[in-house]
């Protein structure tokens, strides 16, 4: 029998992935990519919840996760090309003129 | 009529404001016209005022307009009043008179400056200022005018700022009074403290109500820190040095500070207290001495000085002397009396000198002048006339006060305020002919190109001193002895016992072999004198012209002494300034400025900026630092929630 628990462990699982990748990775596309799995990490969170609780709110709630990816997916594509374009690289360790 | 006297104050205000403000758009003549007119206006109004004063009974001759409530706290309270009696009268007929002839005579002096509205913006204030510290009916208005005066002294006197001898000659100047204005300060001050009022009525009715026994300490301090305020205002030993320095502004506003305005505010504030200074017996021996020691000391440095307006400042410091003389010896009426012909020959002096150094294209050198007397008549006619009244020489208005000073020093002090008297009028005799020796007499010293543009001032500049000229020659005819018309009319002020009376009881009981004729007798000293003091100077200036440098080299060190003034600017140098400038220097601006205050300021931004630097390096500019920040914040909060309760 699959609990609750064990969706909730593999959000957790999955979460923690995308933010131990968003912190240790050098490119920033694959950056990008361990943000879409946090995102998507809480997602199936939402609908384990929802599931559980017998209620639609947190069904509803993954749909404007998705929106948001979506829009994220093409404004964060966008910025990387252009940084690319800019400075021939996606290394993030190479993009750091947000300093005093 | 009387009701009419706040207006003497509004016109010179409206002229100050008018020419202030809009003055360097209109034309010349307009401006003149206009701070003439004011002036002249208000002395129309004064002329009015006097006369209504005059239909009033004298013992009821004091009439106190009230403005508005000025400042009201707890017990004290001051009103913005004005006084008119006898006194404050003569005081508003002299500075409005003489200062409108000096007004018109401004007009073709200051003609070709630049700083043309600006200058009778200022002397406009000027009249104000002195208007309003004699028609105040309290210390604290008296103490407003006081001030305002010494601020225009220093705006006029620095007129031509660019001059660097002007601006100081005006720091000096404001600094010098600053020290005076501080005793007069604290003398207001102790008054509202003993008697509870500042107000001029009730102050001295309780003075004179017997609650004070003669000698009490707390009336003889007040009187000498208000002493102290004359003396510095008033230019007496020891803060006189600024009032020949004064002479770097132009030269009609020395005739207003020496005449008029400014320097007679002393005389004025003592002779208006004078139920408190009758009070002090030991404050009136020290102003009769400071009186009498002045009138001598600055009489000598006068008689070998060379330039034309310095013998004059120092002569207007020396007459000072006689009038603070005669007021230390309760002759306070022949102290306002020969104050108010001294404004007029002073006046006429100073102006007469400035048509000479316009003449002469701005010369102020008496030994490069000489035989001017055909080139400018009209000047050399109304300057002899002036150099006679101050010599004293019978009937010109100075031998009136001047005598009438002597005899009073003679009869109410003692035989050596007399002589001091009596040696210091032989000096004046002696430097002011001089004076009028080397200027107009003898053989020309003018360099030939000064000499091609040798004029006679224009009508606007002679006309005022033909007045003054008769000024100088009538004047005295108000105090001749015996009939003496400015004795009866101040005796109201000068409380019932008129100096006259109490000369005359004196007279009576201590020397009854003298009777009746030692005026007389006085009269024909002092008159000789003055022809000593003139001769003198005759025999040395025209008869034998190498006396002079002859007696030069036999008394090298005195000649030397005065010349340099006693050497009193190097010992106040030596003793005040420098010192005060060091302290400054070294202690409050490099230590306690610098170390202190621009220290603790510095010091808070230094540290916010070392802060800020460990701070800022938080600020690595990798995402990937600020996300882990951002996942700590999130475990934290995290934990807490979790563990937290």
């Amino acid at each position: 029998m699959i609990t609750i628990t064990h969706y909730l462990v593999l959000s957790a699982i999955l979460f923690t992935v995308g933010v131990i990748g968003v912190l240790i990775r050098r490119n920033a596309i694959i950056i990008f990519m361990c943000i879409e799995l946090m995102l998507n990490a809480v997602n199936l969170s939402f609908v384990a919840c929802a599931h559980y609780l017998n209620s639609m709110q947190g069904q509803l709630f993954v749909f404007f996760t998705m929106t948001v990816a979506a829009a994220e997916a093409a404004v964060g594509l966008a910025i990387i090309v252009a940084v690319f374009r800019n400075k021939e690289t996606v290394n993030i360790d190479d993009i750091n003129i947000m300093k005093w | 009529m009387l009701d009419l006297v706040a207006l003497i104050l509004l016109f010179p205000l409206i002229g100050t404001a008018v020419n202030g403000l809009a003055g360097k758009r209109m034309r010349k003549e307009t401006v003149g016209y206009i701070a003439c007119g004011a002036i002249g206006l208000s002395f129309l109004v004064s002329i009015l005022v006097f006369c209504g004063l005059l239909l009033l009974p004298p013992e009821g001759r004091l009439f106190e307009k009230h403005l508005f409530v000025w400042i009201e706290s707890g017990s004290f309270r001051s009103l913005a009043a004005l006084q008119v009696d006898p006194l404050s009268t003569v005081m508003i007929l002299t500075v409005s008179g003489v200062g409108f002839l000096i007004h018109v005579y401004s007009i073709g002096y200051m003609h070709h400056d630049k700083g043309y509205h600006r200058y009778f913006c200022y002397l406009n204030l000027f009249t104000f200022s002195m208007l309003l510290l004699v028609l105040s009916n309290n210390f604290l208005l008296m103490f407003i005018g006081w001030e305002a005066v010494g601020l225009c002294s220093y705006l006029l006197i620095g007129f031509w700022f660019e001059k660097k001898s002007a601006s100081n000659a005006a720091k000096k100047a404001f600094v010098v009074n600053r020290v005076g204005d501080f005793g007069f300060a604290l003398g207001v001050m102790l008054i509202f403290l003993i008697f509870h009022s500042i107000d001029f009525t009730e102050v001295f009715s309780a003075a004179s109500h017997g609650n004070f026994e003669t000698g009490n300490f707390a009336i003889t301090m007040i009187t000498l820190l208000l002493f102290m305020g004359a003396t510095g205002k008033s230019a007496q030993i020891p803060l006189y040095t600024w009032l020949p320095d004064a002479m770097e502004g132009p030269t009609p506003v020395s005739a207003l500070i020496h005449a008029a305005t400014m320097v007679t505010a002393g005389v004025y504030m003592i002779a208006r207290c004078n139920v408190l200074y009758m009070l002090s017996p030991f404050t009136m021996t020290v102003v009769a001495s400071i009186g009498a020691a002045t009138a001598l000391f600055a009489a000598s440095i006068g008689l070998v000085q060379n330039d034309i307006k310095r013998v004059l400042a120092y002569s207007t410091i020396s007459q000072l002397g006689y009038m603070f003389l005669a007021c230390g010896v309760g002759a306070f009426t022949a102290g306002v009396f020969h104050l108010m012909t001294h404004a007029f020959f002073k006046a006429l002096l100073f102006l007469g000198a400035g048509s000479v150094i316009h003449a002469l294209s701005g010369e102020q050198d008496i030994r490069k002048m000489g035989a001017l007397k055909s080139h400018i008549p009209t000047t050399y006619k109304t300057f002899l006339v002036g150099t006679i009244a101050i010599a004293g020489i019978p009937p010109f208005a100075g031998f009136f006060s001047k005598d009438e000073i002597l005899l009073e020093a003679f009869v109410r002090g003692n035989f050596i305020y007399w002589s001091i008297g009596a040696i210091a009028a032989l000096f004046t005799a002696f430097y002011m002919f001089r004076l009028l020796f080397m200027t107009f007499y003898g053989e020309s010293r003018v360099d030939h190109h000064t000499m091609e543009h040798l004029h006679e001032s224009p009508g606007n500049m002679t006309l005022p001193l033909i007045a003054l000229a008769g000024l100088s020659f009538v004047g005295g005819f108000l105090g001749i002895p015996g009939a003496s018309a400015i004795n009866h009319f101040l005796s109201p002020v000068f409380g019932g016992h008129t100096h006259a009376e109490i000369a005359g009881t004196e007279l009576a009981g201590h020397s009854g072999h003298h009777g009746a004729w030692l005026p007389y007798l006085m009269m024909v000293v002092s008159t000789a004198i003055a022809i000593a003091g003139i001769f003198l100077a005759y025999q040395m200036y025209i008869k034998k012209p190498d006396l002079p440098k002859k007696l030069t080299d036999r008394f090298r060190f005195i000649h030397k002494l005065l010349l340099n003034k006693y050497y009193v600017d190097e010992i106040y140098d030596a003793l005040f300034v420098n010192p005060t400038k060091k302290i400054s220097v070294k202690i409050l601006w490099k230590g306690v400025d610098v170390r202190i205050i621009d220290g603790s300021v510095n010091g808070i931004a230094r540290l916010v900026g070392g802060l800020s630097n460990v701070l800022r390096l938080l600020q690595t500019g990798y995402i990937r630092n600020y996300a882990f920040y951002i996942v700590v914040g999130c475990i934290f909060i995290v934990v807490l929630a979790v563990f937290g309760k």
